[in-house]
């Protein structure tokens, strides 16, 4: 017998009143703004396009005050507001050759044609909190170098291609069509460019700790960063009503190009390999962290023994989904009344069947 | 065809067209406001918000693949002349649209080319690039000057 139960009602409702009353908090203290966020917290506005995977700093910023700063919860208001547009179509790729760098270093190269170029990093601070930052102090305006002649910074990829030992950019065969992991329901084995689309909109957090194991030891890839790179490129839009691409404005993204020793193998010469890794926005240790993974997602194309989870395709993309894992983890949170009503029962019977059994033996023992 | 190599006027039309997309909404209507541009026109289509998927290439320059998406607005409007003009932007911000739009109609109708390049595109590149070199200028402050330290062995 199956016996639907309702009620709830007015709990949730006061539930909900309670979450935006508590969102809001202390009345006195004056209320966030957009812009604000947008401003301040750039680099979590970042996070949650990325992982949300949608590029609006506005929506962002509302959704991260939605949510009261949890990002996993923002990141699932924006999956979800993207699903209510339509889809225009798919952009040209993207040029990363031609982007307005705001940083780009190499840990390969010293002296590359465009330089290092440090950028806003963290790197290189003591990681001391900042008093002054509390009390509201004014910040300098940044140092200009205006002598500096736009010199261009080709892909470190592209210096290191010329000696042949460097694998080229990923190729895929001839006429294959570009994955959509929004459109087909995933499968494995998956083509590269599939996983990338999984990997870029992948958590921080899980995508870090698979980089961190491969680094370890547990599929060890010998990287090195070819170049980070952050800044803005352009988008453009082939649309039928112009018989020319239309030019929709830029969006700041990070790249990462790893780059790997390799050993070589029945499929491949020695030589080095890469990973890659490309985000909405700014977010280095998330580029690079998708680079590692992207080249120990590689195992089986390059002929490598898959020994380590961080090599396993199925795994690695399966769980990458922090709206899906958190969906299915705190769904357990719902009613099981019924699920466990059942469960209950069942060990019960267990229990008395055991307890019936040992009870049986202890006899014939005591008989014998 | 290749970026910036389409041919004339579209290559101009292109140029005129990301100018206003990248423009915010209250620098196009102050410009067509001192420009003295009519901004009456009919919608054919939108303002209407929806989503690109951004593209990008494996290892830079490799086979194409699907960054995310990212939320475009477009519209078409009609002039009174009956010049069509289209625009498509970044963002959700159908009024700036709507107003691209008109602009590129605008800029379409030979007589009031000359006006729209002179009062709006010119003066927003001009912003535009300035933005731009002070940006070039800030991250080329923080570029690395390497130096080899003497070691005073000889």
């Amino acid at each position: 017998m199956y016996v639907a139960v309702k009620g709830g009602e007015a709990a949730i409702r006061n539930a909900h009143r309670l979450l935006a009353d508590r969102r809001r908090g202390d009345r006195s203290v004056p209320a966030l703004r957009l812009d604000q966020i947008v401003e301040q917290l750039g680099l979590g506005v970042d996070r949650v396009m990325s992982e949300g995977s949608l590029y609006d700093r506005e929506l962002a910023a509302l959704a991260i005050v939605q949510a009261r700063g949890d990002l996993i919860e923002a990141i699932f208001l924006v999956r979800a507001y993207r699903t209510t547009l339509p889809r225009f179509g798919y952009t040209r790729p993207i040029d990363t050759a031609a982007m307005l760098a705001e940083r780009r270093v190499s840990a390969t190269y010293k002296d590359l044609p465009g330089g290092q170029v440090l950028g806003p990093t963290f790197d290189y601070t003591h990681r001391l909190l900042d008093p002054e930052l509390a009390t509201g102090a004014e910040v300098a305006q940044p140092d200009r170098r205006e002598d500096a002649d736009a010199e261009p910074m080709p892909r470190v990829s592209d210096i290191l291609g010329h000696e042949g030992l460097i694998e080229a950019d990923g190729p895929l065969p001839a006429g294959h069509v570009t994955g959509d992991i929004t459109r087909e329901p995933m499968e494995f084995p998956m083509d590269r460019d599939t996983r990338l689309q999984a990997l870029s909109r992948g958590d921080e957090g899980f995508l870090l700790a698979l980089a961190y194991s491969t680094q370890r030891g547990y599929a060890r890839s010998h990287p090195f960063v070819g170049e980070v790179r952050i800044g803005e490129v352009e988008l453009e839009l082939d649309v039928p009503e112009l018989d020319f691409p239309v030019t929709l404005g830029r969006i700041r993204v990070t790249e990462c190009q790893m780059v790997n020793q390799f050993k070589g193998s029945a499929k491949a010469p020695p030589q080095f390999t890469r990973g890659y890794g490309l985000v909405f926005g700014q977010s280095e240790r998330k580029a690079m962290a998708m680079s590692l993974c992207d080249r120990a997602l590689r195992a089986s194309e390059l002929g490598e023994d898959i020994t380590a989870a961080a090599q396993d395709e199925e795994f690695v993309i399966s769980h990458s989904d922090n709206v899906q894992a958190t969906g299915f983890v705190e769904h357990l949170k719902l009613p099981h009344y019924v699920d466990f009503q059942a469960e209950l029962d069942l060990v019960r019977r267990m229990r008395a069947e055991h307890e019936a059994k040992s009870a049986d033996e202890t006899h014939r023992e005591a008989a014998e | 065809m290749r970026r910036g190599q389409e041919r004339e006027p579209n290559a101009a039309r292109k140029a005129a067209m990301a100018a206003f997309a990248q423009a915010s909404r209250d620098q196009l209507r102050e410009l067509i406001q001192a420009a003295g541009l009519s901004t009456e026109a009919k919608p054919l289509r939108g303002p209407e918000t929806g989503l690109v998927t951004v593209r990008g290439r494996i290892g830079g320059g490799g086979a194409s693949f699907n960054t995310g998406e990212a939320t475009v607005t477009r519209a078409t409007v009609q002039l009174p002349s009956g010049q069509v003009g289209h625009a498509y932007a970044l963002g959700r911000d159908k009024e700036k649209v709507r107003l691209a739009a008109i602009l590129d109609a605008t800029w379409c109708a030979e007589e009031t080319r000359a006006t729209v390049e002179d009062k709006i595109v010119a003066p927003l590149q001009r912003l535009q690039a300035e933005a731009d070199a002070r940006r070039r200028a800030e991250a080329a402050a923080t570029k690395v000057d390497f130096f080899t330290m003497v070691r005073g062995e000889d």
